[in-house]
């Protein structure tokens, strides 16, 4: 999505990052760059670690290690307002959307603009109509309640939410899933439509492959807490490296297998 | 034998934990409702729905309080004929004791369950993960209204459920019992004094807090799944019961000393 002069400099950089859960090491030091401008995908199976990754970036769970640094800034020890500050310059979307239930879409689509300068309510129901009329939805949905939307509905509004007041950098938990293909494709279009819009620095988690061939420049894969690969998108069939080869092309049998296998019997 | 000093040192340190954990909670909910922003339409959502909505049950349960006080106390007090003082028991055990203590249990059970559920859901759906991302802090915003909210209805529901207590003693007193209107009314007032009032709502307001205090505590930290959240609506309701309890006794010897 972005063009090779931005890449050289990285927007976001994460060194040695680290976390526990108890006695069990999730992350033993992820090293990743992200470009201005770039949009990178991380993969990896279940419980790898992906999640936990994106919420120690955002420091909604504290890393106990490393380094995590936006546009040069220290994030690994940041306090409160450090952290709401620099929360400010994200837009990110969760794996079921988190809308909230009590709020019409109007509020969620314009709940951060709302927290951060005064408007009107029909300036704010303006700005929420346009929002998610620029991705595909009727303008009259802005009234309703994310319980009565459908899931792919659900994602816009969520897209929508994330977008609403221009963010630096878009992080994006499991964009598609739970979604039928097409609609799966229509969402990833908005995705690149958006981040291309804003300029934008895009993270995304994805299971789904053929998501990850269309929105990423770069994918990073983790394994066991650590990233085993990382490179161009277009790169990726063609690692040499088997856990990756047996991820991306879906197969059952493999190195990820038996992984997965010692972690069941180790409980 | 080791095994078992290890249980117990694993089981103090999680229950110190906890304490921690829940004080932690505590100063932070406590200090965030002194903080702009203020969400006072979460604060009026609250308020409709911990102090409107409780009332029928309030209500209800003291209205029968009222009237089975008034009929047991006729029968003790008829053993050694003290008939007359029926009214003033009842007045006193209603706005002392059983207005606030009743209102307080019937509140946690409808109020703390549905804090700790709709928080515990919350928590489990990312929501609380978004409001930080919005720029919104949860305890300001989620925690905050509901611990002001419970603090200040809580003493007008006890008012209020202290008048139906004393009308459900009226009611037996005059119409079961035969007691003439006015003696009996102004045997209700004649020892009631303004502290035993006052009392009642010190105590309405402490259990307010510690309702809306365990809603929001065990909703926030709701184990995942529905599981995890059943959970926290169960521990929500038992704890703040069983804190109403202890501070109910706590604010009694207080004011006793």
């Amino acid at each position: 999505m972005s063009g090779q002069d931005s890449m050289a400099t990285p927007k976001i950089v994460l060194e040695g990052m680290t976390k526990s859960f108890g006695d069990k090491q999730v992350l033993r030091g992820i090293n990743l760059d992200v470009a201005a401008e770039e949009s990178l995908a991380i993969i990896g199976t279940s419980g790898c670690g992906k999640s936990v990754t994106l919420k120690c970036l955002l420091g909604l769970i504290r890393a106990d290690g490393g380094s995590i640094r936006v546009d040069g800034e220290e994030m690994i020890d940041a306090g409160r307002r450090q952290l709401e500050t620099m929360r400010r310059r994200f837009g990110m979307t969760f794996q079921f959307g988190a809308l909230f239930d009590s709020l019409p879409i109007w509020e969620n689509v314009t709940f951060r603009l709302r927290q951060q300068q005064t408007m009107t309510r029909q300036q704010a129901r303006d700005v929420a109509a346009e929002t998610i009329t620029q991705l595909g939805l009727a303008s009259h949905v802005i009234d309703q309640f994310p319980a009565e939307l459908s899931g792919g509905m659900q994602k816009r509004v969520a897209l929508a939410r994330a977008i609403a007041d221009k963010p630096e950098i878009l992080l994006f938990d499991e964009p598609t899933s739970g979604l039928d293909p097409i609609t799966g494709g229509v969402i990833d279009s908005l995705i690149i439509d958006s981040v291309r819009r804003l300029g934008a620095t895009a993270v995304t988690i994805s299971h789904d492959m053929a998501s990850v061939r269309r929105i990423a420049d770069k994918v990073a894969m983790v394994h066991n807490g650590v990233i085993i690969w990382c490179g161009p998108a277009s790169e990726m069939d063609d690692t040499g490296i088997e856990e990756v080869h047996q991820f991306v092309h879906g197969l059952a049998e493999g190195p990820l297998t038996l992984a997965a296998k010692a972690e069941a019997r180790r409980g | 034998m080791i095994a078992f000093l290890q249980n117990i040192g694993r089981t103090s340190l999680a229950f110190l934990a906890a304490i921690g954990r829940l004080t932690l909670f505590t100063l932070a909910a406590v200090r965030w409702t002194f903080f702009p922003p203020f969400y006072l339409r979460q604060l009026g959502r609250q308020i409709v729905d911990i102090g409107y909505f409780s009332l029928p049950v309030v209500g209800l349960t003291t209205l029968f309080s009222g009237m089975v006080l008034a009929l047991q106390s006729y029968t003790g007090f008829a053993r050694f004929s003290a008939e007359d003082t029926v009214a003033t028991v009842v007045v006193l055990s209603v706005t002392r004791e059983l207005g606030p203590v009743l209102a307080g249990l019937m509140v946690a059970g409808r109020i703390g369950a549905s804090m700790a559920a709709e928080i515990g859901t919350m928590r489990v759906t990312d929501q609380i993960d978004a409001l930080d991302t919005l720029s919104t802090r949860p305890m300001q915003y989620l925690v905050a209204p509901r611990i002001v909210a419970g603090t200040l209805c809580l003493p007008f529901l006890v008012l209020i459920g202290d008048l139906i207590g004393v009308f459900g003693g009226y009611l037996v007193g005059v119409y079961r019992l035969g007691f003439n209107p006015s003696i009996y009314l102004s045997r209700t007032l004649e020892y009631l004094e303004i502290s035993d009032v006052t009392l009642g709502l010190v105590k309405a307001a402490v259990f307010g807090f510690l309702i809306a205090l365990m809603g929001c505590y065990h909703g926030y930290y709701s184990g995942r799944g529905a599981e995890g959240v059943g959970r926290a609506t169960t521990n929500a309701v038992v704890s703040a019961s069983i804190l109403i309890l202890i501070a109910n006794y706590i604010v009694t010897a207080l004011f006793f000393g």
